[in-house]
């Protein structure tokens, strides 16, 4: 059994990591080796479905504030893009996701709803790009998932209770344990990849704009996409986050408490309050919920 | 790590929120099984976040479509409206001031086709997890995440002993179980969890026993794995 992360690498001395994280939740779910897989793979194909849904037309959403973001995206990331065609690919099948949310289409949480987009869209492209099997990118997701089992317990995944930091921060850096590990780095690599990417986000706070789950969301599912990606190639090239990754998550999960209110899903704060998120909040708060029919 | 993987990826799921559209959708559908007879009409009162942010969640959409039976992670529930028109389904939603201590909290009424009535009031607790806490006149603390059986029963001596009999001889184990009474020798209600799946056939062996005057079951949990 494992509690924290420095447990988690400790036992995937003995075998692989993917392998802990598996056995753990066959014992806890009481499911067998196939059905977690089979669950998995379900999953994951609801990923698929949703990081690529947006890209070829724009969907309508309450506000359309990020409709057709992602078709936008996916046409320049076909056209030699400035950081890559990587990149690229990875944030706007995050936008996807988002748009896909947004309009009412279905998602797979990770690990949370507005989080959506970074998991599937790191996890899709780097597969991809490395050519991996289907069962090695649902070792990758069991990988991430692992992690992510560990911020639950030991910190939050809630944008109302530690802020966008909790929420993208967290799907950053589990998307960054599943890209080392698709690549082929070592469990320690996995866990800096995670610190690193944690690093780079602390303090991020949750401001949606009219209360909607589209600006900052969409962007925040782009950038913290390539925030993944870049912990990925530090962690690969033996950076460490010297601090272990146990107590980053501490510091967030403080970080998190720390945060004002009105930083902290309630639209009270950030760019929420900006004078045109004000004018956009009246537009949509024009749509009535108290309806008859 | 007592945390499962697919509480990390997961739920699969309509957006844009987990606790304003998907624990939406979970509250309502919830509550129609619980009322379990056919309804024409459903009134929602919504309370706290719900009334002031639900609009640009589809929290409207997602508890309609919970009436009409539809899961979750069903793509229909963008359309509920149509869909409730098509069925002759009529509804109403309203702003309630609702005495609860959860945020997302609406109370649920369904106007039955026999004439009578179910009341159902419930929140959604975050991550799509809901708590049903009253049904009627009966308080309650129902997350309906295991089987779960619902019985009105005469408040009279021995009652209980052979609901409990009648699940040992099933070998169905207890997980829960919750009683609650209106007056003393009135209407009781037995809420019940168990570990195991139940058989249909539970209902018909209840209702043989003296004092039971109605039983629902419902396998909660089941069919989400």
């Amino acid at each position: 059994m494992y509690k924290n992360v420095s447990q988690l690498i400790d036992q995937a001395k003995h075998m692989p990591l993917h392998r802990v994280i598996l056995e753990n939740e066959m014992q806890l779910s009481e499911m067998t080796e196939k059905e977690v897989y089979d669950r998995l793979e379900k999953h994951y194909d609801t990923m698929v479905s949703a990081a690529t849904r947006a890209i070829m037309q724009p969907l309508e959403m309450a506000g359309n504030f990020i409709k057709g973001q992602s078709f936008k995206q996916g046409k320049y990331a076909s056209s030699n893009p400035l950081g890559g065609e990587y990149i690229n690919n990875i944030m706007t099948m995050a936008l996807s996701c988002c748009e896909v949310n947004a309009s009412m289409g279905r998602i797979c949480a990770a690990p949370t709803a507005g989080s959506c987009g970074i998991l599937p869209a790191v996890l899709i492209e780097t597969a991809r790009k490395l050519d991996s099997t289907r069962k090695e990118v649902l070792n990758a997701l069991l990988v991430a998932s692992g992690f992510g089992a560990i911020f639950i317990s030991n910190a939050t995944v809630s944008g109302a209770e530690g802020g966008c930091q909790a929420e993208c921060g967290v799907a950053a850096a589990i998307a960054a344990a599943a890209a080392v590990y698709l690549y082929g780095g070592t469990p320690k690599m996995c866990a800096n990849a995670v610190g690193i990417a944690l690093m780079n986000c602390m303090g991020l706070i949750c401001d949606p704009v009219a209360g909607l789950v589209q600006l900052p969301c969409s962007f925040r599912n782009a950038g913290q996409a390539a925030n993944a990606v870049c912990a990925a190639d530090l962690a690969l090239a033996g950076q460490t986050t010297v601090i272990p990754v146990d107590e980053i998550i501490e510091a967030m999960y403080k970080v998190g408490k720390k945060l004002p209110i009105e930083l902290k899903e309630t639209s009270l704060g950030g760019l929420a309050t900006t004078p045109t998120a004000k004018k956009l909040e009246k537009k949509v708060n024009k749509i009535s919920i108290f309806n008859q029919g | 790590m007592n945390i499962s993987v697919f509480d990390v990826i997961g739920p699969i799921m309509i957006g844009p929120s987990s606790s304003h559209t998907a624990g939406a959708a979970r509250l309502s559908r919830i509550a129609a099984q619980i009322c379990g007879k056919p309804f024409d009409k459903v009134t929602f009162g919504l309370y706290g976040s719900f009334a002031k942010t639900g609009a640009g969640h589809g929290t409207d959409k997602a508890l309609l479509a919970g009436a009409l039976g539809f899961k979750e992670d069903d793509e229909r529930i963008a359309d509920a409206y149509r869909y409730a028109a098509e069925r002759g389904l009529k509804y109403e939603f309203y702003e309630a001031d609702l005495n609860v201590e959860y945020e997302n909290s609406c109370k649920i009424v369904f106007f039955c086709t026999d004439g009578s009535k179910t009341t159902i009031l419930g929140s959604s607790i975050g991550g799509g997890r809901i708590i049903i806490t009253k049904i009627n006149d009966t308080q309650t603390e129902l997350y309906a995440e295991r089987p779960t059986i619902i019985i009105n029963q005469e408040d009279k001596k021995g009652v209980i002993s052979s609901i409990t009999q009648l699940l040992a001889w099933q070998g169905i184990n207890v997980a829960l179980m919750r009683l609650t009474r209106s007056a003393k020798g009135k209407t009781a209600t037995s809420l019940i969890e168990t570990d195991d799946v139940l058989p249909i056939t539970l209902k018909d062996l209840f209702l043989q026993l003296d004092g039971i005057k109605d039983v629902r079951i419902l396998n909660f949990g089941v069919e989400e794995e």
